[in-house]
């Protein structure tokens, strides 16, 4: 029986000759992730643990990017707790203050995370790194420490779902959409404990970009992790990154899967999640007329310059509604320098945008841009739970950077089309 | 573990944002947590609930990000234990690593109102609504998460290796 790239990944992390889906493994981590949120109570497990060294310091990443620039007393303070551990540890992947982005923009901009990698995050959008065909999982606080310890941690081999991907998509229809039409099919625990395998004629032509977007919301659909075979398009972007050794694997033709579905992505329009699940979708043409206060651009979804270059070709020469609160959010510095040099920055000031350092902070509803009571916003992030941007009663409707775009010029959720 | 209280019920995709909402995570300080445990599910949830008290959730509850502030909020509340139809992959690992006990039961979840009293013996693997007498069957727990909770967690069963 043959196996899929989930399965060889997880295999080669172990001492193991043979592994299948259901067992439970013990497996090596090549990169281990923790933010300002999640590190400091790995650290002070660790420490608890009698923990004096991390396993590697090369292998080790912690990047402060929730509620950074540091938002209140309490948030500095977790700050200033993973930046000492990170001095006395020597962590080599430790990023703040202007070399900060959104994690998951920035590991694999740096190189850091590569095809064939086993990574952890203690950030459930560590599975945005199967864009690159690694097997990358969220895990919480607890099992970074145990990480940052041994350099091992346990696993549940997943089972996987194989999505075959066919069909040409129509301009302004992106990977996002694509990713909000399946969670639509499947819901929010369609995936559950399971892999995610991405597949198909129009996955081979997507952009590293879309594969990003794509990978980052496998765990909206509940899964483990969402996978890509990696390809020419990986290398291409990997070129010049990688400063290691990595592999590329894919699934053997006679590998077993739990299902398999396929969808015809030429038949898509642009997709609007609703309130108050990510499950909750809708062509943008169904979505009637809805009213937004703001919209934001960015996140580790869709905070990179490709995103952001559409988004300038919809805003160029526009304006945002006069009611409506456009903010950028370039995902890494790298990113906001490209945006600057190619004037994207200049045609959303224009748009009276207001664009915000690289930071977390709108996504979660931690600062640089909250939702009042009763307020709407348009948001090209990953979750519309409730509260997510702000007060409980707000809502958050999840979207591509065209839709945000558009709604924005429009002052309700609207497609780019109608523009 | 024997475990007996009285259950307050939620629906299905119970998410850590609405457990604790990233509002509070400027924090990992338990009392704080849970000061606003459940918040954007039930404004008056602490207030209302009492030490030993279980939640009953429905399908995937958990879901959404690997914030461990969420499992930290709930047993620093005094809840006992969890039971849901089912539970978020990072919630589950969560809960073992950090040692609040959680338990899958399909049938118990739609037989079950709010305030019941129920009592839960793991050992044996059953749930009993008390004034009903009536048991249902958990799924078993696998022989390594159980060593986890015997254990008092990952990285204690981790310093015993
Ligand atoms: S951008 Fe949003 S979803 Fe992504 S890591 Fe930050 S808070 Fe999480």
């Amino acid at each position: 029986m043959g196996k899929t790239i989930t399965e060889k990944i997880l295999q080669a992390h172990t001492k193991l000759k043979e592994i299948h889906p259901g067992q439970l493994i013990n497996a090596r981590v090549d990169i281990a992730l923790g933010n300002d949120i999640t590190a400091p109570i790995a650290i002070r497990e660790f420490r608890a643990a009698g923990g004096k060294k991390v396993f590697n310091k090369n292998k080790v990443a912690l990047v402060l990017d929730h509620f950074t620039p540091n938002k209140d007393i309490n948030s500095a303070e977790q700050c200033k707790a993973v930046r000492e551990f990170a001095v006395e540890h020597s962590i080599v992947h430790f990023y703040e203050g202007g070399q900060v982005g959104v994690e998951h923009a920035l590991l694999p901009e740096k190189g850091i995370v590569l095809p064939g990698d086993l990574v952890i995050g203690a950030d459930s959008h560590t599975c945005t790194y199967g864009a690159l065909g690694a097997f990358a999982t969220g895990v919480g606080s607890t099992d970074l420490a145990a990480t940052m310890l041994t350099g091992e941690l346990w696993f549940k081999v997943p089972q996987s779902i194989k999505f075959i991907i066919h069909g040409k998509m129509k301009k302004w229809v992106s990977g996002k959409d694509l990713i909000l039409n399946i969670i639509g099919r499947i819901g929010v625990d369609g995936a559950l404990y399971q892999a995610m395998e991405f597949t198909g004629e129009t996955i081979s032509k997507l952009s590293m970009a879309d594969r990003f977007s794509i990978a980052n919301m496998a765990i909206e659909a509940g899964a483990k992790n969402g996978i890509f075979a990696p390809d020419a398009i990986t290398k291409e972007y990997i070129k010049g990154r990688a400063k290691r050794a990595y592999k590329f694997y894919s699934s053997d033709a006679d590998a077993s899967y739990s299902q398999i579905i396929e969808i015809d992505a030429g038949k898509l329009e642009p997709q609007v999640a609703f309130p108050h699940l990510p499950s909750n979708v809708k062509g943008v043409s169904k979505a009637g007329k809805i009213k937004i206060d703001q919209s934001l651009i960015g996140s580790c979804t869709n905070g990179r310059i490709e995103d952001l270059r559409t988004a300038a070709k919809i805003l160029k020469k526009r304006k945002a509604a006069p009611h409506v609160r456009l903010i950028i959010a370039p995902a890494t510095p790298h990113i906001y320098k490209q945006a600057m040099q190619e004037g994207l920055l200049e045609t959303f000031m224009k748009a009276n945008a207001v664009i915000s350092p690289p930071s977390c902070g709108a996504c979660l509803g931690g600062h640089l841009g909250i939702l009042a009571a009763g307020e709407r916003a348009v948001a090209t992030t990953n979750r519309n739970f409730v509260g997510r941007m702000g007060h409980p009663k707000s809502e958050v409707y999840l979207a591509s950077p065209a839709v945000a775009a558009a709604s924005a010029v429009l002052g309700r959720i609207a497609s780019p089309e109608e523009l | 573990m024997k475990f007996s209280g009285k259950v307050w019920k939620f629906g299905d995709n119970i998410d850590t944002d609405a457990i604790i909402p990233a509002r509070y995570l400027n924090t990992s300080d338990p009392k704080e947590l849970a000061l606003h445990c459940m918040e954007d599910a039930d404004p008056n949830f602490v207030k209302k609930m009492r030490p030993g008290d279980i939640i009953i959730g429905g399908e995937n509850f958990g879901c959404g990000s690997s914030r461990e502030h969420a499992p930290i909020a709930i047993k620093a509340a005094g809840i006992s234990c969890v039971v849901a139809k089912s539970f978020a992959r990072i919630f589950y690992r969560n809960s073992f690593n950090m040692g609040l006990p959680i338990f899958e039961c399909r049938e118990i979840v739609d037989n079950i109102a709010e305030g019941t009293e129920i009592s839960i013996d793991s050992a044996k693997g059953t749930i009993t609504i008390r004034d009903a007498q009536k048991t249902f069957a958990i799924n078993p727990i696998p022989p390594f998460m159980e060593q986890l909770i015997a254990d008092g967690g990952l990285l204690k069963h981790i310093a015993k290796k």
